[in-house]
């Protein structure tokens, strides 16, 4: 039991949080049809992480999350600005953008590989959640002791933070998300500010990539702005229960991933253990599968 | 920046000069098939196919590394990787057209989806006694350092048929970008068509997952088209100078990898098309950022010249310090704003155009929507010398306009 509160608790809280903060974004990308940004973003986080690495010479999460912040704000003007000057699809921009922002990343990455950095691609990519140990965690009481619960991993608070931060955005700008993803027009008209909203929406899209990034890596990010809110959209045609179907979704498939992950070996007989990131992911996938095969509401609209 | 030279010229090697070789052809056959894809607006299809190779891949190695304890055989991984991007793209197909879901999210699902599975099987693999598990993490971001000269073969026979396959097909694929529905009514079966176009796509990502890696080398299929929409027209055109910027961009990457060691050629390759693009956008000379900006310039002198020439007929005060500035290096102010004789007499054609075509809208409203008038276009050039007749002849003497209306 001890175990469970040593190595399990914490990256399972993360994989919780994570889940539910990017699923409730995910919720409106889905909706506005702009579900690849979070694809898009989640991957020019890496060099925005090498370039801070490099800058700055170490791996301190302040400035990489600047770096990451900062490497999504250009993704999103560089997206803009191809669409607009260049008059590109704004999926060939897309891809133009985070195809190239990824190569210079991957590019430096490996150039600085020399001096024996700890960081590559596959972190980045896959994650590392079975590294969140809480060394003080020995069992249930530590809960309440104020010096173990000092020396939690600190990515714990930043996903909070960040998991606070966007329920707030969501309470406060309620309204203008909602009309902003149905009638962009409408709301411009009623002056809801759509493209403010927009901007805003997607900074805390980058936010939420950048803080899961660092704790799961990218995979599982794309995957839970996506999946959950994609399998509520299947499930009701009311946008308030759709946020609760997606938050669902998202408790399930975190939970039901990270014990697969780490015990499902173990029921087989194999003594070995499995991405988490990647089985969380994978659930969430199967839990859209489901969704697209018994939804209640999956058949698009009569036209 | 010698060893540069010597690798742009094939003088480094028969291995170099192989994989610099089928490096060109794949980009030659990403960018003519990525075309047609970007013109079907569907270019992140790609992204998809390629995370959706990634769990064919780590099962193709649990498979072959069972078998003969090490996992690495190219023909075996290529075919699980095919097979498991035709069952993504399959997935992506159903889920659009099946439920009310978008393509985008249908997109995003798939890879994510599929990519997290290919993780979760590394992990087996990591935990399997098998051989040459480092060659499967060369797929993320490519390696071309170690290919064989039977890889590099490999993959640029493949590329060839996918040109010749391009090649055959153009037409209806041209049709079906452009107009399905004329396509349909031509006796096309659009669907197959479709599936052809991605079914080639499909080959293009899975053979360059040895050379780019599975993330990069959407971006082949996607830069040199975008590219080569800056520089025509015309799609045919389009295709194949998109083929030819693969090739470059391939050429120049490969080349510029085997500078130093451990330069990694994927990177290299999608930042030379991306350097490509990147001029492109700023100095084509019909869609760059560059001539956007004189186009507009242009237009904006030429409405202040309009605007002022027609004040100076009409006898209004000019305020604006454009129209001024313009009006008098032109020689029709003079510096304390009086107009001179040209001046006038430019403004008395102005005001006449601008009464012909008055005129030309209130007779004929249907035509005139017809032409794109932006105020700035000449009626002569629009109208034929015997209807501009006409029209003058019907035009009031001067000053009677006010009350004709």
């Amino acid at each position: 039991m001890s175990d469970f509160f040593m190595f399990s608790l914490v990256p399972l809280a993360v994989a919780v949080v994570i889940g539910m903060t990017c699923a409730l974004l995910g919720n409106f990308l889905v909706l506005r049809r702009q579900s690849l940004i979070g694809d898009a973003i989640s991957h020019v986080a890496l060099p925005g992480i090498v370039a801070s690495f490099i800058l700055t010479g170490m791996l301190a999460s302040g400035a990489m999350m600047l770096g990451a912040g900062v490497s999504a704000l250009v993704t999103v003007v560089m997206i803009e600005l191809i669409r607009r000057l260049g008059r590109v699809e704004v999926s060939a921009a897309m891809g133009v953008t985070f195809t190239s922002l990824f190569a210079l990343g991957v590019l430096l990455l490996e150039w600085h590989d020399a001096a024996g950095v700890h960081l590559d691609v596959e972190h980045a990519l896959y994650g590392n959640l079975e590294s969140l140990i809480w060394f003080e965690g020995t069992g249930p009481y530590a809960l309440f002791d104020p010096l173990a619960l000092a020396e939690l991993p600190p990515q714990l608070a930043r996903v909070v933070l960040v998991g606070g931060l966007v329920v707030a955005f969501v309470a406060v700008f309620r309204r203008h998300l909602v009309l902003g993803s149905f009638d962009a027009d409408f709301a411009a008209s009623v002056r809801a500010r759509p493209a403010l909203v927009d901007l805003l929406l997607v900074s805390l899209v980058a936010v939420a990539a950048i803080a899961a990034f660092e704790a799961v890596g990218s995979i599982i990010v794309i995957a839970m702005f996506i999946c959950p809110a994609a399998a509520a959209r299947l499930m009701t045609d009311r946008l308030g229960a759709q946020i609760a179907w997606s938050q669902g979704f998202a408790v399930v498939a975190s939970v039901l991933g990270y014990v697969l992950a780490g015990y499902g070996p173990g029921w087989l007989g194999f003594d070995a253990s499995l991405s988490a990131a990647g089985m969380i992911a994978t659930v969430a996938g199967l839990l859209l599968l489901a969704t697209c095969l018994w939804g209640r509401r999956r058949h698009p609209a009569e036209a | 920046m010698e060893t540069w030279w010597l690798a742009l010229t094939f003088r480094l090697g028969y291995n170099t000069s192989l994989v610099t070789l089928g490096t060109m052809l794949l980009g030659a056959g990403a960018g003519m098939i990525g075309s047609f894809i970007l013109l079907r607006k569907r270019s992140l299809v790609s992204d998809a196919i390629s995370h959706a190779t990634l769990p064919g891949l780590a099962l193709a190695f649990i498979v072959v590394g069972l078998i003969q304890g090490d996992g690495r055989w190219l023909p075996a991984l290529l075919v699980g990787a095919a097979g498991s991007a035709a069952f993504g793209l399959w997935a992506v197909q159903r889920i659009s057209e099946r439920t009310r879901l978008g393509e985008d999210a249908a997109i995003g699902a798939v890879l994510s989806t599929f990519f997290a599975f290919g993780v979760v099987l590394i992990t087996v693999i990591q935990a399997m006694p098998v051989s040459g598990q480092a060659g499967l993490t060369g797929y993320l971001v490519g390696a071309t350092a170690g290919m064989v000269a039977a890889e590099a073969q490999l993959i640029a026979l493949c590329a060839l048929g996918v040109l010749l396959a391009v090649l055959v097909w153009r037409r209806s694929f041209l049709m079906v970008c452009f107009d399905a529905e004329f396509a349909r009514t031509q006796g096309l079966h659009t669907g197959r068509v479709d599936l052809a176009m991605l079914a080639l796509l499909m080959v293009v990502v899975v053979i360059g997952l040895k050379v780019t890696g599975l993330i990069l080398i959407v971006a082949l299929t996607i830069i040199p088209p975008v590219t080569a929409r800056f520089w025509t027209d015309r799609p045919l055109h389009m295709v194949i100078l998109a083929a030819l910027l693969g090739i470059l961009a391939g050429y120049l990457g490969v080349t510029l990898s085997s500078v130093t060691e451990g330069l990694p050629t994927g990177p290299l390759i999608v930042l030379s098309a991306f350097g490509l693009f990147f001029v492109s956008f700023l100095f084509s000379p019909r869609r760059g950022v560059l001539a956007s900006l004189l186009a507009h310039q242009r237009f904006r002198r030429r409405v202040h010249l309009r605007q002022g020439l027609l004040a100076v007929a009409r006898d209004e005060p000019i305020f604006d310090n454009l129209t001024l500035r313009i009006l008098q290096r032109r020689g029709y102010l003079r510096r304390d704003g009086v107009p001179t004789a040209p001046g006038r007499a430019a403004a008395r054609d102005a005001e006449h155009e601008e009464r012909l075509w008055a005129l030309y809208r209130e007779c004929q409203p249907e035509d005139a929507l017809q032409q794109e008038h932006s105020g700035l276009t000449p009626i002569a050039s629009v109208l034929s010398p015997d209807a501009i007749m006409t029209l003058e002849a019907q035009l009031p003497p001067n000053g009677k306009q006010e009350a004709r209306r």
